[in-house]
């Protein structure tokens, strides 16, 4: 596994040459931090890459990471203890329990969005539906504004991607996630169906065809960048990187502490995308809406969620890698305090949990509480968008950036504040 | 077990029967017989179609732009295939087309098409895009599919465009009963106490229908036009009389609030429109007053607002960018005016303004030149615009691609599943362009590597007898005729000389068998730059 990393700090020192060679203009201020932070500075390095474990549904805060034990509310959930002192999570989570002295829990989270597509939407990108305009996620942000640092494969990976998976909005589509499935199955698209004999002799009868179709059209047919699109997908295609996507080459051990289960994979497929320099993973556990029959189901994501970001946790920090990732679990919103009439819960999006852990987040901490009797507004209410700042902060983007979109309007990557108590 | 064999013997002979039946019984006629040309000879639609090419020509010959000389009639035949059909021609209705007499088949191929329930199904899609979007919408309130159909009804019917869109903002009902209320009941939202939302709603009637972007200031007054917070937020008090009930959409009472500015108060809001106040009738419903308002002919951004969309549908670029916004810093093109003056005196016939904008010069015009072409001839409109197909013109092109006969609603409904199936995966995987279909967006790689790899694309290549690449191959006299007719049916077009001695020389020496030969001569033209764009 050793290789990864090798091609990891190749390409970081191979960067930081390469920038040097062409001068400092065209840095963003974030390359300078960066390249400062290698020069051994003893600056906070910000995060480099970004991996959101999304619980698609919306899953129960109740039964994961703000139980109420003992109370109407928690219809008989039960509580565990966690590494810190006084902060508890739902039975199930116990091997994440050990980690929560890397993990800061925002336990207030408030958003506008109540219906699954928009409270995705708000939550992916920050920003409420808006018609007028489509916001960027979190995850396009990032390989946006973050360096491209030599990596062949794409920078925006979805993995096992459920309806509606990262999109790039207004900076367009080339930054949109690119789709996987589980890792124990080859990448999506990435190997050809042909010999390579045959395969190489196809792209120089395509070459005929180009020529034909480029006469008369000089200076028009880039316009199109079809061609160059095409050949960083063949480059793709060839990339020693795209082993990252292979999960098998992992010791079983380790492939056990993430769980035997697509999630398990992808999450671990996720830590080792990070290591060749990919921006943002997003890994996502479907299923959460649990309208009906809530503690059997919720529990049974619970034993898919644990023992996958407990380990990645884990391996991150044993890798020296928890410092430049930012590890974010989160869904659409919570569900309601009240059971109902068939053992459900519904939609909650007034007061629910956003777990962080990694890069410029500091650990142990909890912010806001919400009410034991599910009636009171959460103290501390934080907005989606002051999640998004927080976010941005910890990977080094200045969260009020202004951003010139298409039809020449301005537009900030976040509309919140950063929350100063989770960041170093 | 005999009983069972024999249940499950008959439900095969039945499936089997069934498929052949539909495979066999599809009658398929050649409307040229019924083609009627009139339209095209009227005097006044000669007129409209001359002052449109006259005012292009005098804004070349102003600024020296020097027009791309006429396109190939099987190009412009593809361009309305996808267009408005979203899929490309099929071999045997390229077949059809060449067989009539140059002098209009191309008014034929418009007809053809205008008829077709591809051109019905794609523009209701298209339009219910810039109507309510494509999100799924609130679960109880809202059924986008049941709106689609009634939009292809619409057009089936060539429903005037202005009475369309007086049942879109007056109607009133359930959404499952009467689907023109979809268009409201899409902004029922929860925190809104499961009422529709003015403020979306009045959004979205000044983009959609007037092309102008008033919900910008919604939260401030607009930078470049004179649009006021005020005009918005009047325009917002139409809806505020708007419910929902156990009836549906209902118009009840109530006022259109908003915050004072610098207070928590309140305070109300009276119905307002932007700009020609004239036109505003004094009675009905605020809905009915608003939407006869905005049809009323002599508004003049309702017209310019589908003739723009329209145009971009067939071009692939709207004649004012974005196409939901007339009121960018450049001036309205003459040839806009024109033809929504045209359009609102043909009572808003939308197969009308179809026809129009299809027979104009620049439509008809190359996408190459032999003198360089640069952004002065782009902007000018005297080279047809490079634009990349949408994802469903793609799905739509590799599967017309992989058959010699017309996928139309003729075929066989089994196969028509098959295909909607297909195209849900393959658009899922493309990245799907969403509510605005014309922001000159580049490809991505994994839609490229989807094109070169994907399940789809070789499925529909493979050696396969339901596959136009067997059927070509098998039955094409020589290999000139098969390479050409590979070349029809997925670019439209002939091969060059350069191209045909090319690929003749790889059938002669290949050391692949005939159908991995034609497998991979299918591959190339599906990849190709000139597959993916419409040119």
């Amino acid at each position: 596994m050793e290789p990864l990393s090798d091609i990891c700090h190749a390409n970081r020192r191979q960067f930081l040459h390469r920038a040097g060679l062409c001068g400092a203009a065209w840095l963003t201020p974030l390359a300078h931090l960066l390249a400062r932070a290698a020069e051994g500075e003893k600056r906070r390095k910000p995060a480099q890459s970004i991996l959101v474990l999304w619980l698609q549904g919306g899953p129960s805060q109740l039964e994961t990471f703000d139980p109420h034990p003992n109370t109407d509310i928690a219809a008989g959930t039960v509580a565990i203890p966690t590494a810190v002192k006084n902060v508890q999570f739902a039975a199930g989570l116990e091997r994440t329990a050990e980690e929560m002295p890397s993990l800061a829990l925002i336990r207030s989270m408030v958003s506008k969005e109540g219906d699954h597509e928009r409270g995705v939407y708000t939550m992916k990108t920050g920003f409420r539906p808006d018609p007028t305009i489509l916001h960027p996620s979190i995850g396009a942000v990032c390989c946006h504004e973050l360096p491209e640092a030599g990596v062949d494969i794409p920078r925006h990976v979805s993995i096992l991607p459920a309806q509606w998976p990262s999109r790039g909005g207004f900076l367009g589509d080339g930054y949109d996630a690119f789709k996987t499935g589980d890792p124990a199955q080859n990448v999506s698209d990435t190997h050809s169906r042909a010999s390579r004999e045959r395969d190489e002799q196809r792209l120089k009868h395509l070459e005929v065809v180009e020529n034909a179709f480029a006469r008369g059209r000089a200076g028009r047919i880039e316009t199109t960048g079809h061609r160059e699109t095409m050949e960083r997908a063949r480059r793709m295609m060839t990339s020693e990187q795209l082993k990252a996507f292979e999960v098998a080459r992992e010791p079983l051990a380790l492939r056990r502490a993430y769980g035997d289960t697509p999630f398990g994979r992808g999450c671990l497929a996720a830590r080792r995308l990070v290591e060749v320099g990919v921006r943002c993973v997003e890994v996502t556990l479907d299923g959460w809406d649990t309208h009906v029959n809530n503690h059997a189901l919720q529990r049974k994501l619970v034993d898919i969620l644990d023992p996958a970001l407990s380990a990645l946790i884990r391996d991150l920090r044993e890798r020296d890698l928890l410092q430049r990732t930012l590890v974010v679990v989160a869904g659409e919103f919570g569900r309601t305090p009240k059971m109902n009439a068939v053992g459900g819960r519904d939609h909650w999006p007034n007061g629910f949990s956003v777990a962080l852990a990694g890069g410029g987040i500091r650990g142990g901490r909890v912010v806001g509480e919400t009410d034991p009797e599910g009636k009171q507004k959460p103290s501390e209410p934080v907005t989606v968008g002051d999640l998004h700042a927080t976010l941005l902060q910890a990977v080094g983007i200045d969260s009020n950036k202004i951003h010139r979109a298409p039809i020449g309007r301005t537009v900030r990557f976040s509309e919140g504040k950063p929350l100063a108590d989770l960041l170093e | 077990m005999g009983r069972r064999d024999l249940f499950f013997w008959t439900l095969i002979g039945v499936g089997a029967f069934a498929l052949v039946s539909g495979l066999l019984s599809s009658s398929r006629t050649n409307s040229a017989a019924h083609f009627d040309g009139k339209a095209y000879e009227a005097p006044d639609f000669v007129a409209i179609v001359g002052r449109v090419d006259a005012s292009f020509r005098r804004d070349w010959t102003a600024g020296h732009v020097a027009a791309a000389p006429r396109a190939d009639d099987l190009l412009v035949a593809r361009r309305l295939a996808l267009g408005l059909m979203g899929t490309i021609p099929s071999l045997e209705e390229i077949r059809s087309f060449e067989s009539l007499p140059r002098d209009g088949r191309l008014s034929w191929w418009i007809e053809r098409i205008l008829h077709d329930l591809r051109f019905t199904d794609n523009f209701a899609e298209r339009f219910a895009r810039a109507f309510v979007g494509t999100e799924e919408g609130p679960f109880i309130f809202y059924r986008r599919r049941r709106f689609v159909a009634w939009l292809a009804e619409q057009f089936a019917a060539n429903r005037p465009y202005d009475a369309m869109v007086r049942d879109l903002i007056a109607s009133e009902g359930l959404w499952t009963d009467k689907p023109a209320v979809n268009f409201l009941s899409v902004t029922v939202q929860a925190d809104n106490n499961n009422q529709p939302d003015p403020i979306r709603l009045a959004g979205r009637t000044a983009r959609a229908f007037l092309g102008l972007r008033l919900d910008c200031a919604q939260c401030h007054n607009h930078p470049y036009a004179e649009w006021k917070q005020s005009d918005f937020q009047g325009l917002a008090a139409f809806f505020g009389q708007t419910h929902l009930g156990f009836t549906g959409i209902y118009d009840g009472s109530g006022e259109y609030r908003v915050k004072a500015r610098g207070s928590d108060e309140m305070r109300e809001v009276a119905p307002r429109v932007p700009f020609a106040a004239e036109l505003l009738p004094e009675d009905g419903s605020r809905r009915r007053r608003l939407a006869a308002w905005i049809t009323e002919a002599n508004n003049p951004y309702f017209a310019r607002a589908a003739v723009n969309r329209v145009w971009a549908l067939l071009f692939g670029r709207p004649l004012v960018e974005p196409v939901d916004n007339l009121e960018t810093d450049g001036p309205i093109p003459p040839v806009l005016d024109l033809l929504a003056d045209d359009f609102a005196a043909h009572g808003f016939d939308v197969r009308h303004l179809v026809r129009v904008i299809a027979s104009t010069e620049v439509f008809r015009l190359d996408s190459a030149a032999d003198h360089p072409l640069h952004e002065t001839e782009e902007k000018a409109w005297a080279v047809f615009p490079l634009a990349r197909l949408r994802p469903d013109q793609v799905v739509g092109g590799i599967q017309q691609a992989a058959s010699v006969a017309a996928l139309n609603a003729e075929s066989h409904l089994f196969f028509r599943l098959i295909r909607h199936g297909q195209r849900h995966d393959f658009v899922q995987r493309y990245g799907d362009t969403g509510e605005d279909e014309f922001d000159g967006r580049g490809g991505t790689i994994p839609q490229r590597l989807l094109m070169m790899n994907g399940d789809l694309l070789r499925e529909k290549i493979n050696d396969s007898p339901l596959n136009a690449g067997r059927q070509i191959s098998w039955m094409a006299a020589d290999d000139a005729q098969a390479v050409e007719a590979a070349y029809l049916t997925v670019l439209t077009r002939r091969p060059t000389p350069e191209e045909s001695r090319y690929f003749l020389r790889f059938l002669a020496e290949s050391k692949l068998n005939r159908a991995q030969c034609f497998e991979d001569i299918f591959w190339t033209l599906l990849n190709a730059t000139e597959f993916s764009w419409n040119h």
